[in-house]
């Protein structure tokens, strides 16, 4: 059997609940998108853990490169002026 | 000003196992580790896949629709933990197409606890109760293990198997508060499962090679006999309380260590049936491989159909 017979492989973001974002829950092989939600249904909502599905190619995924995280998320770490901590309120002052 | 210090990765790597930060798929990490996991995960993928035979066998004789959605149920779940298994080994490089050849050439393994015979119904009560409750003490513990994608599928995991030791138990409990014939039906099931699900948390720990290692990079977190102790010492008293004797004439409360002693495991059937010549090696994965031979044409006809529908979508498009 030749390798490229394998179905492609699909990540799958699951909607637990109206109101919350999509989250990753793991991957699949399907032939095509319609298989992948399907599989989908059955290996990853089989308990009513999800309102909606998404699933893309995980080939069409990009990603940022772990070693290189720190140099990468650095422009952030400076910056503590971002944070509503970093501001002295008067006490008399409320509701701020 | 900090001085950046240049780290090798390597000790990066041990740096983040020691602050129990969760090792993610495209981190460096030694090859050594990598191959461990492909080898424990998919082990414990093909178990999953596996251990649907001996139950899935039962499903169209269970003695009520009730019962029959149930063990439906259990046993498609275990297809599910399976695919989250191999879901997480594929994160590490490993085909799944390759995993599954590895299992039906046997060059993979798989727990042989799934390599003995369930004779009667009360053999699902024993595996729920029993196989499920020991996989559960296994799984646990690797909730918390330091690769990321691994500790997630067995969370989703472990969520789901506490309904099937229950399951078991209750079949148990039925047939144990039922006629002396249904009693003597659990009690020799008890019999049979009792001694290989012992041998579940494998080797001792003196002859477990990898243990060491997979603490240190605490894949691990317990060694096989801490948790083989653990179990007995929840066992026993579920046992007492349905009324079941455990086939173990050697068990007894041991108050210094506020735990059971119990008797020796036949360390020579283990190797046995890990070798391949248990009751059911044969069978189990002939039946894996005939329904992966004769799923082929559906795997290549969907494929097929997909690329058609593609090609025909781009063609659309094109006008
Ligand atoms: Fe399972
Ligand atoms: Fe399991
Ligand atoms: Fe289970």
């Amino acid at each position: 059997m030749s390798q490229q017979k394998e179905w492609p492989l699909w990540e799958v973001f699951i909607r637990s609940k109206q109101g919350l974002d999509h989250k990753h829950v793991g991957s699949l092989h399907a032939a095509d998108a319609e298989m992948a939600i399907q599989n989908a249904r059955d290996v990853y909502t089989r308990r009513m853990e999800g309102v909606s599905i998404w699933v893309v190619e995980s080939k069409h995924i990009h990603a940022s490169n772990p070693d290189e995280a720190e140099a990468f998320f650095d422009p952030a770490n400076d910056k503590v002026y971002r944070h509503p901590t970093f501001y002295e309120v008067p006490a008399e002052i409320k509701n701020m | 000003m900090e001085t950046i210090v240049e780290k090798s990765l390597e000790e990066q790597f041990e740096a983040k196992i020691a602050n129990e930060i969760r090792i993610e798929p495209k981190d460096w990490m030694p090859e050594q580790y990598r191959k461990t996991l492909i080898r424990q995960i998919s082990q414990h993928a093909h178990s999953e896949i596996v251990g649907m035979l001996p139950e899935g066998n039962w499903i169209t004789r269970a003695p009520s629709l009730k019962r029959k959605a149930i063990l439906l149920s259990k046993v498609q779940d275990e297809a599910g933990h399976g695919l989250y298994l191999y879901s997480a080994a594929e994160t590490l490089g490993a085909s799944r197409d390759q995993m599954i050849a590895d299992l039906h050439s046997g060059k993979a393994k798989y727990s042989s606890i799934f390599n003995y015979p369930t004779l009667s119904w009360a053999d699902i009560g024993a595996i729920g109760w029993l196989v499920d409750g020991a996989a559960i003490m296994n799984q646990v513990p690797l909730c918390r293990t330091s690769y990321g994608p691994y500790a997630r599928a067995m969370v989703r995991v472990c969520k789901e198997e506490s309904f099937h030791q229950r399951q078991g138990f209750e079949i148990m409990m039925t047939l144990c508060n039922g006629a002396p014939a249904q009693k003597k039906m659990a009690q020799e099931a008890f019999n049979r499962w009792w001694w290989p699900t012992l041998m579940m948390f494998g080797p001792k720990d003196d002859e477990s090679p990898n243990t060491e290692q997979s603490m240190r990079w605490k894949i691990k977190r317990f060694t096989n006999d801490e948790l083989r102790q653990r179990f007995v010492d929840m066992m026993v008293p579920q046992a007492e309380f349905l009324g079941l004797t455990v086939p173990d004439p050697d068990l007894k409360w041991n108050e210094a260590k506020n735990g059971y002693d119990f008797g020796e495991v036949n360390w020579e059937e283990f190797w046995n049936v890990v070798k391949g010549n248990g009751p059911c090696n044969k069978d189990r994965i002939q039946t894996r491989v005939k329904a992966h031979e004769e799923g082929a044409w559906v795997r290549e006809a969907a494929l097929a159909h997909a690329q058609k529908r593609s090609q025909r979508e781009a063609a659309n498009q094109a006008k």
